[in-house]
């Protein structure tokens, strides 16, 4: 889960990163680079998550 | 040396007192029995990372305009690593502003290494704080912090990619306070919370600071740390003029104001009276929210930064706490993490420049983007491989003795009585 979680995180910055080379105008940059921040977002939920569940399981 | 320079000279000699101030308010949030280490860890900490910052740190970040690594891609230069020689090697300090931009970041990588201390406080060992500081300063600090200061990638967007004037700082909220926030996170996460801190299937416990007025008082010592970090930076890294540095000061005062007042509200609201601890957080919170844009901004619009800080810190602390588990003694994970993005993206907000341009908070997201997608799996993935080297956490003993008796030999107040400690019984 934590593999998975900065997955996400890398994958919301490589989003934010091609939409701002690729795209070419703001509203379209700005739609795909908020949505990375928010893969970014839930890939950080994920990464706290995984290490509650870890405690949870040694405790 | 020009006037100017001497300016900033003075102005970095008061951005001590910013570090001096957090380690201060560290040890007040920490427990009595650690408090010695707390301070002790402090400064081991900055001359750690200042060492490591000369050794290699400087060589990765460079100056502006100076000899870089980049490479092609999709059309444009990505300059992504600066190549100054090791050492310091080949930079006169003659109080050229590359020689000021030197000793202002041997404070800055100092600072930014100081802030983790804040979440590993009462367990994280004295030798692994420094490992992970030499890491800080020596490689992930330089890195951003030349993507942003050094003519790195995040400056240019606005050049090749239209987006404002690029990515902009002028103070540290990314590159000082966000690395070291992000860094916190992972060294709360891979040590995990204090015994007895969250009880199965309970609610966490109450640890309480040991002094509230070594807190306070550190707020009074951050911010004129912070008055020197911040116009000594908007000289150095956004070409300010000296008649400028009022308006950052003013800027910096009204948003620590604002994000105290802010938090003396909020946890009124919440508690029915002050929370000192949380208010001397919400200060704290304002002066790191306002280290992006207060070059840039209206006094007004820092009273709004400054007020948005001073809440979204106290909401974020009780959140950090309760649904996330996650023990975060000193607060920094929200001050110096939360406060500073927000400040980030406020600077794209309230932002006023002569030529208007169009796209400025959207280099700011890029900027965020990059903070949580790149240096927070950068600075987790190294904190972890140290880990693996050697525990950073303390061991059960060293908790239940504190980091005082355990780690040093010697408590801070031997003259205090010890009295049987409530938190310690599980």
């Amino acid at each position: 889960m934590k593999l998975l979680g900065f997955l996400l995180l890398a994958s919301g910055w490589a989003i934010a990163l091609a939409a701002v080379i690729l795209l070419k105008t703001l509203p379209q940059r700005s739609v795909f680079v908020i949505a990375g921040i928010g893969v970014e977002v839930l890939g950080l939920m994920l990464v706290v998550r995984a290490h509650q569940a870890a405690r949870g399981l040694s405790e | 040396m020009t006037p100017v320079s001497v300016l900033c000279l003075f102005f970095i000699f008061l951005a001590p007192l910013a570090p001096a101030g957090i380690s201060l308010i560290n040890t007040g949030l920490g427990r009595s029995r650690s408090a010695a280490h707390a301070m002790l860890a402090s400064l081991c900490v900055i001359a750690v990372a200042a060492i490591a910052y000369a050794i290699c740190g400087f060589a990765w970040q460079g100056v502006a305009g100076g000899p870089a690594h980049s490479f092609r891609a999709a059309g444009n230069e990505w300059n992504w690593i600066a190549a100054e020689p090791l050492f310091l090697r080949g930079r006169p300090m003659d109080g050229s502003p590359a020689s000021l931009v030197i000793l202002l970041q041997m404070l800055g990588a100092g600072l930014a290494a100081l802030i983790p201390l804040g979440s590993g406080a009462d367990r994280w060992r004295l030798g692994a704080s420094c490992a992970s500081a030499a890491v800080l300063a020596g490689f992930t600090y330089p890195l951003f912090a030349h993507w942003v200061w050094g003519g790195g990638w995040l400056a240019q967007l606005g050049v090749n990619y239209g987006l404002g004037h690029g990515f902009l700082d002028a103070g540290g909220a990314s590159c000082i306070q966000t690395v070291g926030g992000l860094t916190a996170l992972s060294v709360a996460l891979i040590l995990g919370p204090r015994r007895a801190k969250f009880v199965t299937g309970g609610l966490p416990a109450a640890i309480p600071g040991h002094d509230a007025v070594v807190v306070l008082f550190g707020c009074f010592l951050a911010w004129l740390g912070w008055l020197g970090l911040n116009a000594a930076g908007a000289i150095l890294f956004t070409g300010a003029e000296p008649g400028r540095v009022v308006l950052v000061a003013a800027n910096t005062t009204l948003c620590a104001a604002a994000g105290l007042l802010a938090a003396v509200a909020t946890t009124s609201v919440r508690f029915g009276r002050p929370d000192a601890s949380l208010c001397a957080n919400g200060w704290v919170g304002g002066l790191v929210a306002s280290s992006a844009a207060c070059a840039f901004v209206p006094p007004a619009a820092a009273l709004a930064i400054g007020l948005i800080a001073g809440v979204l810190v106290t909401i974020t602390i009780a959140y950090v706490e309760m649904p996330l588990s996650i023990d975060d003694p000193g607060g920094a994970i929200s001050v110096h993490a939360a406060a500073s993005l927000w400040g980030v993206l406020a600077l794209g907000i309230f932002a006023q420049f002569p030529d208007n341009p169009s796209g400025q908070w959207l280099a700011q997201l890029v900027g965020i983007a990059t903070l949580l997608g790149f240096v927070f799996p950068l600075t987790y993935s190294l904190n972890w491989i140290l880990n693996r080297v050697a525990s950073q956490r303390v061991a059960p003993e060293g908790e239940r003795q504190g980091m005082d008796l355990y780690e040093l030999g010697a408590g801070a107040y031997p003259e205090f009585v010890t009295h049987n400690d409530e938190f310690t019984q599980l």
